[in-house]
């Protein structure tokens, strides 16, 4: 087990790196000067200040300099500090590896500190939907199989094609519309009132996150109860089924002890798959519902050119996707011995 | 003599419709052929396919005709008719915010999101197909290195550089449907690849070999006509994803920028009307899920008609 762990860690290590080249390269790529933005003079970039501020900077460095520059810190080369020209002093940058992902341009703060304001609310809103999409879709997909063929079946179905292909934010949106404006019944954003901003007030919260997460869980709950229902069929054909039935266990067991249990190992390994697509959906989400988590902060990072902070986002989002696909594969692993055997 | 004469005609008659007969159940019948007929016999994708047509040919022909015919301007504004609601003074589906008619810039905006649906899935599948039938086929270093790429970039959650590039390079039509294909194929790759390697091993293609069959041959007469049908069931599914993944980035800000309509831009200032112009909100999302949906059953469709081992009627 531990082989088969260590194993999996080491292959992402070459993953990572390639997140966080990929990443640079996309901002270095971007069209627009850097000093310009943070100037806010789109003239700047040919005046003697603006030189110094490049080279304080880094700007001037060839990319590849830069990008080693940006995943391990310059503090053990010498670099120009004061922008005069002259390599003088030690960088002070610690570098992507030791957490430092640089200062914001637009809040003249850590990248990781912002990022790190964001990520609870994230998180609670993913892991959230994934625990609603997993638990309601297998449950759809154990009743649709049960009813195979009928028009229970046939509901199921339905709703989980609309559920693909209804767009999230419109949803959201219809939901707002009824909810909150017509009906009066749930707040239409944020993640608390602004009344009870000193204490935490659990039913509130809930209040809170019913739409964004059921909303945001409809893709996972249309997806797992689908395969569930696909997985499920296939192995009630299974010869053990069978015997069990044979045997004369009562139907209940063999539903439950031999079908079921079969029947969601495979399910289980696309926990990973749907993380990335939650966090996808959760930057939409959370400009739909006024949620303060990473995607807001992205999507406003994106705006201002704020590049520091973008390649943070993409890198840190990336991080919780690569870990969560870890998760899951080491879950898969643990429920299925032929799997770490092999 | 005569009854012998008589019989005759009779006997070859029967003789040629047991023939018929037989050849019609033993006729050769090819994958397509069996598609095709499975798919005209079935009632959801032949619906689905035709409101797709329907959408589509909408969208060629009406933006002429509203152009020259009706002369109305798809992006000129009208302040004194704002927030008509459907049905009032002619707007069949209101105005908008800004007094333009939402059912013209429905139909312009379903002119953009469909043409960068098939754009875009048309180049997520010829750089998916090819770079499949390459990685699959010859191994190696090439393989290595795709695989690569492929794994990492489909380690980033796909919203998050879908927006970043979009932003970044603010995409006309054009731009977008290349940075939708550049960064959606790694999917489909895969599968080809998968389905490559597989087909490399099976006898057909062995023997096709030991006659002396170029890679080249192999690959193009052998390899990809047995791939084509999984292919033609992703691009239609694919399709449909792009539909909500444009839509999705044109709510965000950053597709296809006002005052060109798309589906998913004419959402984006929704919250401010939410009170005065529900209609504004229902109508453009209304399309984008019927849209999907007919990519999805028709995905779907394909995939059971071009199974050839289905069983009758639909499975799921």
């Amino acid at each position: 087990m531990s082989t088969y762990i260590r194993r999996r860690l080491l292959q992402a290590i070459p993953t990572f790196l390639g997140i966080t080249f990929v990443a640079f390269m996309l901002m270095l790529s971007a069209p627009g000067d850097p000093v310009a933005l943070i100037t806010f003079n789109p003239q700047a970039g040919d005046t003697e200040s603006a030189e110094r501020l490049r080279r304080q900077l880094g700007l001037d460095q060839p990319a590849l300099t830069q990008y080693v520059y940006w995943l391990v810190g310059n503090d053990w080369a010498l670099v120009d500090a004061d922008g005069d020209g002259v390599v003088d002093s030690s960088g002070t940058r610690l570098g992507l590896l030791r957490g430092d992902l640089g200062d914001s341009l637009k809040h003249r703060r850590p990248v990781s500190e912002l990022l790190i304001e964001r990520i609870p609310a994230t998180l609670q809103l993913t892991v959230s939907a994934l625990i609603l999409g997993y638990g309601v879709g297998i449950l759809l997909g154990v009743i649709a199989a049960i009813n195979h063929g009928n028009y229970i079946d046939q509901i199921i179905r339905i709703i989980s094609v609309i559920g693909n292909a209804v767009p999230q934010f419109w949803l959201g949106l219809i939901m707002i519309i009824v909810f909150s404006i017509q009906l009066d019944l749930l707040p239409m954003s944020g993640m608390r009132s602004i009344s009870s901003r000193d204490e935490y007030d659990l039913s509130e919260a809930l209040r809170h996150m019913i739409m964004p997460v059921f909303v945001l869980s409809l893709n996972t709950i249309a997806f797992v109860s689908r395969f569930t229902r696909t997985e499920l069929l296939e192995v009630l054909e299974m010869d053990y089924i069978r015997t069990a039935r044979a045997k004369g266990l009562q139907q209940r067991v063999v539903w439950w002890k031999h079908a079921i249990r079969n029947a969601l190992l495979p399910v289980a390994t696309f926990i990973g798959p749907a993380i990335g697509t939650l966090l996808s959906g959760a930057v939409i989400i959370e400009q739909v519902f006024g949620w303060p988590g990473l995607g807001q902060l992205i999507i406003n990072g994106v705006f201002q050119r704020d590049y520091p902070l973008v390649m943070g986002s993409v890198v840190i989002a990336s991080i919780m996707f690569i870990i969560g696909v870890l998760i899951s594969d080491i879950l898969y692993a643990v429920l299925d011995p032929r799997i770490r055997l092999r | 003599m005569t009854t012998k004469a008589t019989r005759t005609p009779a006997s070859a008659q029967v003789a040629q419709l047991e023939a018929e007969e037989l050849q019609q159940r033993y006729a050769a019948r090819s994958l397509w052929g069996d598609a095709l007929r499975h798919i005209l016999r079935d009632r959801l994708t032949i619906f689905a396919g035709l409101i797709l047509l329907a959408f589509t040919l909408i969208a060629i022909i009406m933006p002429t005709i509203i152009e020259n015919v009706l002369q109305i301007d798809v992006n000129r504004t009208n302040i004194p008719q704002r927030f008509k609601l459907p049905g009032e003074d002619g707007y069949a589906l209101g105005t908008d915010h800004l007094g333009r008619d939402q059912m013209v810039r429905l139909i312009y905006g379903g002119r953009i999101s469909l043409a960068i649906a098939y754009a875009s899935s048309l180049g997520i599948v010829v750089v998916g197909v090819t770079l499949g039938l390459v990685s699959g086929f010859f191994g190696g270093l090439v393989d290595d290195f795709i695989m690569w790429l492929i794994n990492t970039m489909s380690s980033i959650p796909p919203l998050f550089i879908l927006l970043v590039a979009s932003a970044l390079w603010e995409p006309s039509a054009e731009v977008l449907v290349l940075i939708l294909a550049l960064l959606g194929w790694f999917g489909t790759c895969r599968l080809v690849r998968g389905e490559v390697l597989s087909l490399r091993e099976r006898d057909f293609v062995i023997a096709a070999q030991a006659l002396g069959a170029s890679n080249l041959r192999l690959l193009v007469a052998h390899i990809f006509p047995n791939v084509f049908s999984i292919v033609i069931v992703t691009g239609s599914i694919i399709a449909g994803n792009l539909i909500l993944i444009e839509s999705g980035l044109s709510y965000l800000g950053v597709g296809v920028q006002p005052p060109t309509p798309t589906w998913g831009n004419m959402l984006t200032d929704s919250r401010n009307y939410f009170a005065t112009g529900v209609h504004l909100v229902v109508w453009p999302g209304m399309l984008i899920m019927v849209t999907v949906l007919c990519f999805y059953l028709i995905g779907d469709g394909l995939r059971d008609a071009l199974d050839p081992r289905r069983k009758h009627g639909r499975s799921a």
